[in-house]
């Protein structure tokens, strides 16, 4: 019955939407972290910027952006990422840099959500203690703020295993773009789906039960 | 301007403000001028690629129009079908019946943890194999499919939150006065919870019609996207113009909606009809350990 699985790469699929995964969300917590800090930051221009990137990024669809990496930066104005000639490589490069510009624009706006849980109280009571500016932070409100964006930034990275199924638009051979192959090829759509969807079962479930279970257990009482 | 993160300002770091104001303001000059040299040594700043958009009206009821026609009637099929289906579910799922109870927190649950594209792929395929819905109409049927699957259980996870964060004293006193469970559930918790699930509500409809876009990448779903895309072949390439007066349309009826969901909120927070917690789309997501994925 699953003879034709030997038939496609299926584990190599699997380890694409692996990568992508992987390497968005790193980029995308990095790029995420320093809009979050330039939109809760003290200079007016930053902050402007800040909020003008998360408003503007956050309404475009994935497939929008996605599809533009590949047809107009790659196609229209020669954007390589240092690919070469080598498509495959390129396309999936694009579909990363896609991921993290528009996963960053809700790390974003998890982590600035959890420092807006710390009350300002908090903070207040810290200076009046005489802890400087970097005391502050450092071991007053981004220790709270941490505990309370671990919830909202699993819930960002679950949807963002999710959302690497997009990168099959420009055709990078991850889960999604396999599916519809052996959909087009096998009479065994039930089957297929089957799989796939376990796939995705066993990626993204796991990693709700246990960031949501470290989220609790370092959430502050309040 | 003081938060939680800094005080207001004295004059030392009045002045290391502005230094970092000037260094950014080099930046980002530096980063439009490169975007705006690399457009302009492809051509792409060229009148010709643009004209179409801003003369005539051709190129907006050829292409775009009815392909947002096609967006707008795919995202307001999926809403209209998956609001019943996920507050069904919802309510299922707080049910006292264990057999009521699992299964909907199976189906929820999977459907919440599998992407939307996949569920859309799915459909096309089993359109095109168990039914006689034409070939013309089953990218439509596949894309509505995939949104309603996804939609409903994340919808159904916004009602049970919304019901959840009503106070207990509203369900145990509609029981002392000799309500039944369903009186409870459609006189006293549902009408609190609906007002305080509406902006929740509305900022999921930003990630359906969001969605949308990928039956035009994928499924050959002629909505807005896929316009642009045909319009760039039509108008000779003009990719970055396209897609530049696509994004902005998309930007402009999700900032839209954004705005009017975040109103909404402050304006219920303000009134207070209900006795819960106004839920934003953030509170959602928070209220329980599960997958929801609004992004």
């Amino acid at each position: 019955m699953f003879d034709f699985l030997d038939k496609y790469d299926l584990l190599g699929a699997f380890w694409t939407t692996v990568q992508l995964a992987v390497l968005s969300a790193v980029g995308s917590l990095i790029w995420g972290t320093i809009l979050a800090a330039m939109r809760v930051g003290p200079v007016p221009l930053m902050r402007g910027f800040g909020t003008a990137y998360v408003n503007i990024v956050r309404n475009i669809p994935l497939t929008v952006i996605i599809l533009f990496a590949s047809l107009g930066l790659n196609q229209t104005l020669g954007v390589t990422l240092g690919g070469g000639n080598d498509f495959e490589t390129i396309n999936f490069r694009l579909a990363v840099l896609g991921l993290i510009l528009y996963t960053s624009s809700f790390v974003c706006e998890a982590l600035r959500s959890g420092i807006n849980t710390v009350p300002v109280g908090q903070a207040e009571a810290a200076r009046a203690l005489g802890l400087s500016f970097g005391q502050v932070l450092r071991l007053v409100v981004l220790p709270q703020a941490f505990r309370s964006s671990v919830v909202p930034l699993a819930n960002v990275l679950i949807a963002l295993i999710k959302n690497t199924t997009v990168a099959a638009a420009i055709g990078v051979a991850e889960t999604a773009l396999l599916m519809k192959e052996m959909i087009e090829n096998e009479a065994q759509l039930l089957l297929i789906s089957a799989v796939i969807a376990l796939v995705f079962v066993v990626l993204t479930l796991p990693t709700g039960l246990i960031l949501g279970w470290v989220g609790k257990k370092v959430a502050v009482k309040r | 301007m003081s938060s939680v993160l800094y005080d207001a300002q004295g004059p030392r770091a009045k002045r290391r403000n502005v230094l970092f104001t000037v260094v950014f303001l080099v930046a980002l000059a530096a980063l439009l001028w490169w975007v705006f040299s690399t457009l302009n040594d492809k051509g792409q700043l060229e009148w010709a690629l643009w004209k179409p958009f801003f003369t005539g009206t051709e190129a907006w009821s050829t292409y775009i129009w009815p392909g947002l026609q096609n967006t707008l009637k795919a995202a307001v099929l999926a809403v209209v079908i998956a609001l019943p289906l996920g507050a069904a579910l919802g309510i299922a799922r707080l049910s006292d019946h264990a057999w009521v109870r699992v299964p909907a927190a199976v189906v929820v649950e999977f459907f919440r943890s599998i992407p939307v594209l996949v569920l859309m792929i799915f459909g096309l395929a089993l359109f095109a194999e168990y039914t006689n819905v034409s070939s013309d109409d089953r990218p439509l049927y596949a894309v509505v499919t995939g949104l309603v699957l996804y939609n409903a259980s994340v919808l159904a996870e916004i009602v049970r939150s919304g019901i959840l964060a009503l106070p207990k004293g509203q369900a145990e006193g509609a029981m002392a006065i000799g309500l039944r469970k369903g009186q409870v559930m459609r006189l006293i918790l549902l009408p609190q919870a609906v007002t305080a699930m509406l902006p929740a509500i509305v900022s999921q409809l930003v990630v359906i019609l969001k969605d949308t876009a990928l039956g035009g990448a994928i499924l050959t779903f002629p909505e807005l996207l896929a316009s642009a895309n045909t319009m760039s072949g039509y108008y000779g390439a003009n990719v970055i113009a396209s897609y530049t007066v696509v994004a902005v349309i998309y930007i402009a009826l999700n900032f839209a909606l954004t705005s009017f969901a975040s109103w909404l909120e402050r304006r219920l927070r303000r009134a207070k009809k209900s006795t819960g917690a106004v839920l934003s789309a953030d509170d959602v997501e928070t209220a329980d350990a599960g997958t929801v994925g609004k992004v």
